[in-house]
C-alpha cells in the first residue's frame, strides 16, 4: 500500500459503532469511505452491516397498512364539507387562508 | 403559496403512510383514522400558508405528530414513556447473524425471513412513545435526521440517541418473539 495507513483508519469497533450512521447516510464522504475500505477488508464486519441493512429492509416492509375505503370516503367528506362552509362565510374560495 | 383547490391531488399519495403511522402511534384503527382525518383537516385550513415546492410529507407529519401529541398522547400517558433499558449493539445480529447459528442458515436474509409482518408491528408498537416515532420516521418512512427533528421540535441529537436506543429495543423485541416461537435460542 506504499505507506498509506488504511488500516488503522477505522477499526473494527469503531465501524460497528457507526452502522447507523452509515446506513442512514447520515456522515461525511471522507468518513463513508473510510468505513467503506474497512468494510472491503473485514468479513465479519461486512456480515453485520449487511445483517443490519436486510432488517431495515424488513422492517420497512412489513410494517404498512391499507387505507380503509371508508377512511377515504370520510376524509373526502369532511374536506368537502369544509370547503362548502369556507365558499358560505368567505365568499371567496382559497382566500381565507393566506 | 400552495392552492386548496388541488389539495386532495396533492395529498393523496401520503395518505397510506400517514395511515400507517397513525397506527403504530394509536395502536388501535379507530383513533388512527380519527388522527388521519383531523390531519388532513388541518393541512387543508393551512394549506394556504404551506409553500409549494418544499417538503409536503415532512409538513404533513408535522401535522400528525402535533395532533397526536396534543390529542391523544395526554389520555394514554404512561410512566415509561421516557425510560427504555439498555441494550447492546447488534443485538439481534449477535444471536442469529453468525452462520453457524443453529439453524443452519447462513445469508442475511435468510436469518430473518421468519419475522412476520404482525411481529415487526408489534415490536415498534413495544416501544416506548418519543421513542417509536422516532424509529418509525427514520426506518419506516426514510426521513432523515434534521427532517425527523423538525417534524418532532426537538434538536438532532435528540433524534440520534432517540434512534440509537429505539432500533436496539427494536432488535431486542424481535429477538424476543423469535424465543417465543422456539425459532431462535434464547441467550
Amino acid at each position: 500500500m506504499n505507506g498509506e495507513d488504511y488500516d488503522t483508519s477505522v477499526d473494527c469497533r469503531e465501524a460497528l459503532h457507526r452502522v447507523y450512521h452509515f446506513l442512514d447516510g447520515e456522515m461525511t464522504p471522507e468518513r463513508r469511505d473510510q468505513i467503506a475500505r474497512h468494510l472491503d477488508r473485514c468479513a465479519p464486519c461486512l456480515r453485520a452491516f449487511g445483517f443490519e441493512t436486510e432488517l431495515r429492509r424488513l422492517v420497512a416492509n412489513k410494517c404498512r397498512d391499507e387505507v380503509p375505503d371508508e377512511l377515504r370516503t370520510r376524509i373526502a367528506d369532511a374536506i368537502d364539507h369544509e370547503h362548502k362552509q369556507r365558499l358560505k362565510t368567505g365568499g371567496i374560495s382559497g382566500g381565507a387562508e393566506l | 403559496m400552495a392552492d386548496q383547490e388541488t389539495f386532495a391531488q396533492d395529498t393523496a399519495g401520503f395518505m397510506g403512510s400517514l395511515y400507517t403511522a397513525a397506527l403504530r402511534m394509536t395502536r388501535n384503527p379507530a383513533d388512527a383514522q380519527d388522527l388521519v382525518q383531523e390531519t388532513y383537516l388541518k393541512a387543508y385550513r393551512g394549506y394556504g400558508g404551506f409553500e409549494a415546492g418544499t417538503n409536503l410529507k415532512a409538513w404533513l407529519y408535522r401535522i400528525l405528530t402535533n395532533t397526536f401529541i396534543n390529542t391523544y398522547r395526554s389520555r394514554a400517558r404512561r410512566p415509561e414513556e421516557t425510560e427504555l433499558d439498555d441494550v447492546e449493539e447488534l443485538y439481534l445480529f449477535r444471536r442469529m447473524g453468525s452462520r453457524d447459528d443453529g439453524i443452519g442458515r447462513s445469508a442475511e436474509d435468510e436469518a430473518l425471513s421468519w419475522i412476520t409482518d404482525d411481529e415487526v408491528k408489534a415490536a415498534l408498537e413495544s416501544l416506548p412513545e418519543n421513542f417509536r416515532m422516532t424509529v418509525l420516521l427514520a426506518d419506516v418512512e426514510g426521513f432523515s435526521y434534521k427532517e425527523i427533528a423538525d417534524i418532532m421540535g426537538v434538536p438532532i441529537g435528540t433524534v440520534m440517541s432517540r434512534l440509537h436506543r429505539g432500533r436496539r429495543a427494536l432488535e431486542k423485541a424481535l429477538h424476543d418473539f423469535g424465543v417465543a416461537r422456539g425459532l431462535v435460542a434464547a441467550r
